[in-house]
């Protein structure tokens, strides 16, 4: 799709203080400060043009990003962000969509379009803010709650098995696939620009804890609470021994192999493949067809049509 | 070859003295029904008749039942054409032409006296003793395998029947001819002779043998009259979303809305645009939405179980303030319910769905020919308004071929693309003075301040609030602008008489029917007047001035008459009107009105 192009005004740089927008209204201590940090600092970083930008959300703690970025945005409703932004990133191949949300939105009442969206490779980023927990609505069971962790809707605690978020990403054919945690800020910083970079549908599921409702989700792999950060050691092709033991991130039995880390799991890209995206299917498809229209206007095409109808 | 078949199952018939003999030779209107099973072809001869017509500037009009089963099952494909104006798809059949027994059994009784039973005599066997009615008996089946060479079986029964009638009602053979080469040689040149060769077997056929007349329709000639396009409705829905510069949607398969997507994913690449298939409903109107936030107003649709899944979505675009097109191709409901007959009962669906103060528009299309027209109001409408508007078809429109003027083309379609341009400070995404127009990402802020769109009630700006002064003004901002619609919209024309006894109202595809019961009730010389509701909500202001000039009003609908005996339209008419004069008439048997169930129901 061809989109015009209008006079935009004089460039003016990206600064941290023209992306901020309203104060968020994010607990004291909420991991999701630090997710809107690392967007705030790879935009800057990136100077991509103010209104390229499209940050989406659904429904959630996390999903108020929007407000507190200032881009072109939406906040959408419960669980359906990423057909909403498949609309926005297929019909406007000159924008940069972002989607934000948590694991209500990702995993419980918006899994099947994740799975569809990772599918159909869209190209977009989406960072899934995981705590583990519905903070909004005040602490009930989410998809990625522990077994046996108690809530006002599990008061004996959770008795269902958690998702787990790489596997299912892998198995729906998401593209790229990392994980961080918020309180290692750089290197989250790191995977989500590598999720921008990423052609296709990318993915960085941050664990985000929450401060209220539970707060010691991923202590365990907070270095500064005595916990464990263990990053993937990415292959360097160096023809080292050492290398025999590092993952091939295109290799996705190995990255199965993984995400069947036990708890708290590891952190950094677990697999990342080049694939048509579906922008680039579609575009491929609608150039051939129009090729064979050889350029005519929308109105010759339309009473060519008509013509074969009478 | 095709010598008259005098076997005892396929007597020459006699023409019954005193009815027969009656049918004028010169007609100006017939309708044939064509029963068999759904995988005996009869639907492409009915497309063929009503193409036919639609060349030779005949008005017609087709009804269909199709089985729900997956394949096969009874089916029917009735063809009324016309000299005159062609208003519904009639009552009883002039021609039936019963391919099996349980299609004879079935249909004898549409038939009317003295109407003509043409039957393949190798599997019916008629009651010849009933002497209402003509037989024609002819060995459909054997003579179609005779004449192709045995390998296609009976295959080719329904072109050859196609001949027959072509003989029987002196089509331009030619010009039918043109069309078989048209339909199946597209693909494969070997498949029109065959076809050619079936329609010339029952095209030579000695009719004359078994029919004492032909039939001849009266040449119509009509001054400076555009060319006739033939279409189906779902087909007019497809082509009104692209000449009205729609170029992105997404839909979920849904019997019987499909076509329209499929249309519209064959077709939209040749205009740069694009259709997905998604997921389920919700990522169909999410993605819809999407498309629309982007700046291209788009099209999602469905029928009314997944209009139901839509609805949360809708209710976003309501608050959001996002244009949208949501077409509803009804069937009969509630769930599953009747998924291939037609019923208008998503008309509260449409207009009261959503949770919350939800206003949206909700436009109705009135007969094929309608459903182009109706889409383009529905565009202008949604761009205007920045609203989701819905679009009311129905399973009787989807499948009913008509022939109607060619639209002029030139001076409707409509190029539409994203707004980019620079917005200047101070722009307010929601304002409180203003009807909406959003700013499309991709569009520069001069002011430096990027609106983010929202379901939560919001201020002008877009930040959220709860402010109860604010959400106050809001709902009426959201309100307001559908009355500044009403305010616009023309009242509906009277058929007939501007006042009287009584007048009927009407919305949808009982446009037809109701029109034809109220000529055939005035040339009774019964006092009532028809109009006919496009925009179902908002209403236009001043229908309560055309109701005053009459007796009683009479909502005609398929719906039921629900639980205080008033049927949806009519409900919507009482609560707006407080006017103890708004009857009702519905009924609920899944099938179109019968001109006849409307003049005995305004008769009572």
């Amino acid at each position: 799709m061809s989109t015009s192009t209008p006079l935009a005004a004089e460039p003016v740089k990206l600064t941290k203080s023209a992306l901020t927008a309203e104060r968020p209204t994010w607990c004291p201590g909420c991991g999701d400060y630090s997710v809107l940090a690392a967007y705030y600092k790879i935009l800057e970083k990136r100077q991509l043009p103010h209104e390229k930008i499209v940050t989406l959300a659904g429904i959630g703690c996390s999903s108020r990003f929007p407000y507190f970025v200032n881009s072109h945005g939406a906040h959408y409703i419960h669980g359906r962000s990423i057909p909403l932004a498949t609309g926005v990133s297929l019909a406007r191949p000159d924008l940069n969509v972002f989607v934000f949300g948590g694991d209500g939105d990702g995993f419980s009442i918006g899994g099947n379009h994740l799975e569809h969206g990772a599918r159909k490779n869209v190209n977009l980023t989406y960072v899934i803010m995981d705590n583990s927990v519905y903070g909004m609505t005040k602490k009930q069971t989410s998809p990625t709650s522990p077994v046996g962790f108690k809530t006002k809707t599990d008061p004996t605690g959770s008795m269902d098995r958690p998702v787990n978020a790489v596997k299912k990403l892998l198995s729906a054919g998401a593209t790229f696939i990392a994980r961080a945690h918020a309180s290692q800020i750089n290197h989250m910083t790191q995977m989500i620009e590598r999720a921008m970079d990423h052609e296709g549908f990318s993915v960085v599921h941050v664990l985000s804890d929450c401060s209220e409702f539970f707060p010691d989700a991923y202590t365990s792999a907070n270095p500064r609470k005595g916990g464990e950060y263990k990053i993937i050691e990415e292959k360097l092709w160096d023809q080292t021994p050492e290398d025999e033991l590092r993952h091939d991130f295109t290799d996705e039995t190995a990255a199965y192999r993984l995400a069947d880390h036990p708890f708290p799991g590891l952190f950094g890209v677990f697999y990342q493949v080049e694939r048509a995206t579906k922008n680039d299917l579609e575009d491929m498809w609608i150039d051939s067809v129009r090729t064979k229209m050889a350029h005519c206007s929308d109105l010759e095409i339309l009473q060519q049509t008509f013509d074969r109808m009478k | 070859m095709n010598t008259p078949q005098t076997t005892s199952s396929s007597p020459v018939p006699t023409p019954v003295a005193g009815r027969a003999d009656l049918r004028p030779q010169h007609i100006h209107d017939a309708v044939i029904r064509l029963a068999g099973n759904s995988q005996d072809g009869i639907q492409s001869v009915g497309g063929f008749l009503a193409r036919l017509a639609g060349r030779s500037a005949q008005d017609v009009m087709t009804y269909m039942t199709i089985p729900s089963t997956i394949s096969g099952g009874p089916s029917i494909f009735q063809v009324r054409i016309g000299s005159g104006e062609v208003l519904s798809a009639g009552d009883e059949a002039d021609f039936l032409v019963a391919f099996h027994q349980h299609s004879y059994d079935t249909h004898i009784r549409a038939l009317k006296e003295g109407g003509v039973l043409l039957y393949d005599s190798d599997n019916v066997q008629p009651n010849l003793d009933d002497k209402r009615f003509v037989y024609v008996g002819v060995q459909i089946t054997s003579l179609t395998i005779e004449a192709l060479g045995g390998t296609a079986k009976d295959k080719g029964k329904n072109i050859f029947v196609l001949g027959l009638l072509a003989a029987i009602f002196n089509f331009d053979a030619e010009k039918l001819k043109t069309l078989i080469r048209e339909r199946f040689g597209k693909k494969d040149a070997s498949l029109a002779d065959t076809a050619l060769i079936a329609f010339q077997a029952g095209y030579s056929y000695p009719v004359d043998n078994l029919l004492a007349d032909r039939y001849h329709f009266e040449k119509v000639h009509k001054e400076g009259a555009r060319a006739q396009i033939t279409m189906d409705g779902n087909q007019a829905i497809a082509f009104g979303l692209i000449a009205a510069g729609v170029r992105y949607g997404a839909a979920y398969p849904i019997t019987p809305w499909t076509s329209v997507m499929e249309i519209l994913r064959a077709e939209l690449p040749k205009y740069g645009g694009l259709f997905v298939q998604t997921e389920d409903e919700l990522a169909a109107v999410s993605m819809a939405l999407g498309f629309s936030y982007s700046g291209n107003l788009a099209v999602t649709g469905s029928s009314g179980p997944g209009i139901s899944l839509k609805t949360e979505a809708i209710g976003w675009a309501t608050m959001a303030e996002i244009p949208l097109l949501v077409v509803n191709v009804q069937r009969g409901g509630p769930s599953t319910g009747l998924p291939t007959n037609v019923e208008q009962s998503d008309l509260y669906q449409a207009i009261y769905s959503g949770h919350g103060d939800s206003p949206r528009v909700v436009l109705a299309a009135a007969s094929v020919e309608d459903c182009f027209y109706v889409v383009l109001e529905a565009a202008r409408i949604a761009r205007k308004y920045s609203t989701p508007v819905f679009i009311l078809s129905d399973s009787s429109l989807s499948t009913r071929i008509e022939a109607f003027d060619e639209p002029d083309l030139k001076n409707l379609v409509q190029i539409s693309k994203p707004d980019l341009t620079p917005r200047p400070e101070g722009f307010k995404p929601y304002p409180l003075d203003k009807i909406t127009q959003h700013a499309p990402p991709g569009t520069p802020m001069l002011d430096g301040k990027y609106p983010v769109l929202t379901g939560l009630e919001h201020d002008e700006t877009g930040h959220p609030t709860g402010n109860p002064a604010l959400h106050m003004k809001m709902t009426a901002k959201r309100r307001e602008k559908l009355q500044k619609l009403a305010a616009e919209l023309p009242l509906p024309e009277i058929h007939g008489d501007p006042e009287g006894d009584t007048l009927l109202v009407g919305w949808g595809s009982t446009f037809g029917p109701i029109r034809e019961a109220v000529n055939r009730l005035r040339k009774a010389g019964s006092s009532v007047s028809a109009i006919h509701l496009r925009h179902v909500h908002p209403l236009p202001d001043g229908l309560d001035a055309i109701f005053a000039r009459f007796r009683r009003v009479i909502v005609v609908e398929l719906n039921d008459s629900g639980l205080y005996g008033f049927g949806q339209l009519a409900t919507v008419l009482r609560a707006r009107y407080c006017d103890p004069k708004i009857q009702s008439l519905t009924k609920t048997d899944g099938l179109s009105f019968l001109v006849r169930e409307i003049v005995d129901g305004v008769s009572k």
